[in-house]
Order: C-alpha cells, then structure tokens, then sequence
C-alpha cells in the first residue's frame, strides 16, 4: 500500500507523517506537491497538520483552492481513504469534503496536550480496526480547534453516525458535542483535530494513533469496513 | 468600468464567537457599560476594473463572497459597491 501525503506550503506535520508511515510502520509514501495535478496511483492520502497558506483569511480556506485539490476531492468521491489532521481537517471542511467548520478554540488559547479520544464510529477507513467506544490517547496542538456546525445539520450529522471521534474529557477548544473529529457519508473521508501520527512511534510514548493508518491499510485492501 | 466593493464578513449569530466576547469583556473591563454583545468579523476591500455595470460588479463580488471570501457554515456577509470616480482612479 501506498500513502500519499500532501505537502502545503506552511504543512509541517507532513514530514512527521511520512516518517511514522515509512520507518515504523513500513509503508510506502509518496509526498504530493499542492501544485501536483496527479496523484500518483496512492492508495490513500493524508492531509498534515501545519499552517498552510499561513491560515490567511480562515485556515485551509486558501489550500482549498490548491490545484492538488481537485484531484483529492475526485479521489474521495471515488471512495478513497482521506485522512485529515488538524489543518488537513479545516482544509477538508473548507473544501466541502466534510461538513462543519472549525474556528478558534472557546477559551481563545493554543491547547498542546494529550487528550483521550473516544472512538464514536467504526465504520470508516480510519476507525474500521478499532473496537466501538474505544479510548485512544492522542496529543491535540491547536488554536482554531473549536468545531461548530448550525443545529439542524448537526442533528443530521449525528443521525447518521457522521461523529468519527469524541473528546471523552471536556473539549479542550469548545467543540460542540465534545467532537472531535467527523467524517463523510461513505465513512472514506475523515478529519480530526488530534494528531494521530504524533501516537505511532514507541520512542515517543504514545502508540494509539497507529491503529487509525492501520485500519486504513484493511480499507485500501477491502474496500469497504470490515 | 472601475468600482470599490466593501464586503463585511461576520461570525453567525448561531455560531460561538470567543474573540467578540472576549473583546466585549475587555471593554466592561474599561468601564464601558451596556456593551451588550460584540460580533468580531472581517472588512475586505477590493479595487474591481473592467465591469461591464454595478449589476454585473454586484454578481461578481456575490460569487467571490460565496467561492471564497466567507464561509457560509459560519459567515454572514453583506457588501456595498460604489462606481469608482476619474478623481479616484490611481
């Protein structure tokens, strides 16, 4: 399996990315250039953490409109796994892949912790491996966390299993809901504000992001959640 | 022709707004009272050339408020355009 991850100017969570999805899970990554118009036959993508485009105007609101982009929307609307973390979240949300918004955290201050993160739907590509209610320890770093969403469609969102993940403590930003991450209707396509790749690696303590890109690895296989 | 578009950008009246509270408390703080409610949004400015009328201007800047300058899950905008005089032209 291949990943592609993709690199915005101001990404700085792609390089720690290709290096738990390379050296310690094995995998094959390709890093996709926002200016790339090709994919380059990967078999799943993640969208990094960072600022890119400096978050001018809203964050992701201008990587959005990336030429690589367009390419990534058809790849999801063709049932691809797409992975959005933090920046890549609001990039998914602005770019109408996911619904929602994400704006600055409730109590207007950066959080950097780690937060324990339940598993609210295992039907996606990102969560196929995971047991339901599961509790997995992820770091969050972010100043515009705070996920809203107007009240009818949020009542909708949750009707349909469209939470991925929930703070299981407070939502250290405000999120309505305690969300924590959503994802699509096809469950290919999923965002969180956690950083499940700062949770692979053993030398850095944590582990319990790994089993996201695992579960992935059984979608890109599968097609479908097991 | 040449014309001024002022677009306002602002949070929804649903959605959570810190950074207007946060300045609405600032203020009481400053002995201000009766600042009952403070919405922090975002003023653009945009310098439009070659429209063929205000119809068309109005049409355009709409579109780029829709595409890209607001998002419409979380912002209200509303914008006003103003034909732009010789005296004005740069």
């Amino acid at each position: 399996m291949t990943w592609g991850v993709i690199v915005f100017p101001g990404s700085n969570d792609d390089r720690d990315t290709r290096r738990v999805l390379a050296d310690v899970m094995g995998a094959k990554v390709r890093m996709l250039w926002h200016k790339d118009t090709d994919l380059k036959g990967v078999d799943a993508i993640v969208l990094p953490g960072g600022f890119s485009y400096g978050d001018y105007l809203r964050a992701g609101a201008i990587a959005r409109i990336s030429p690589v982009m367009e390419e990534v929307s058809r790849f999801a609307n063709a049932g691809g796994p797409v992975l959005g973390i933090c920046n890549g979240f609001q990039v998914l949300c602005e770019a109408g892949l996911l619904p929602g918004a994400l704006i600055r955290n409730s109590g207007l201050r950066f959080v950097c912790r780690d937060e324990p993160i339940e598993v609210a739907n295992t039907a996606t590509a990102f969560t196929a491996s995971c047991s339901g209610g599961e509790v997995l320890r992820i770091p969050v770093k972010h100043g515009c966390g705070c996920y809203v969403l107007e009240k009818n469609r949020l009542e909708e969102l949750e009707g349909r299993g469209g939470v991925a993940f929930r703070y299981a403590d407070t939502a250290p930003n405000g999120s309505v809901n305690n969300i924590a991450g959503v994802c699509n209707e096809r469950g290919n396509v999923v965002g969180l504000m956690p950083h499940p790749e700062h949770a692979v690696d053993p030398a850095l303590g944590l582990v319990d992001g790994r089993v996201l890109f695992e579960s992935a690895a059984d979608w890109a296989v599968n097609g479908v959640a097991a | 022709m040449d014309f001024v578009a002022r677009v306002y950008v602002t949070p929804k009246k649903a959605i959570l707004d810190p950074q207007g509270k946060a300045v609405a408390s600032s203020l009481q703080a400053l002995g201000y009272d009766g600042v009952d409610d403070v919405r922090l949004g975002r003023y653009i400015e945009l310098q439009l050339s070659g429209v063929a009328g205000s119809k068309a201007a109005e049409n355009r800047v709409d579109e780029m408020c829709r595409r890209l300058l607001a998002n419409d899950v979380i912002e209200d905008y509303r914008f006003d355009i103003e034909e732009k005089l010789e005296e004005q032209r740069a």
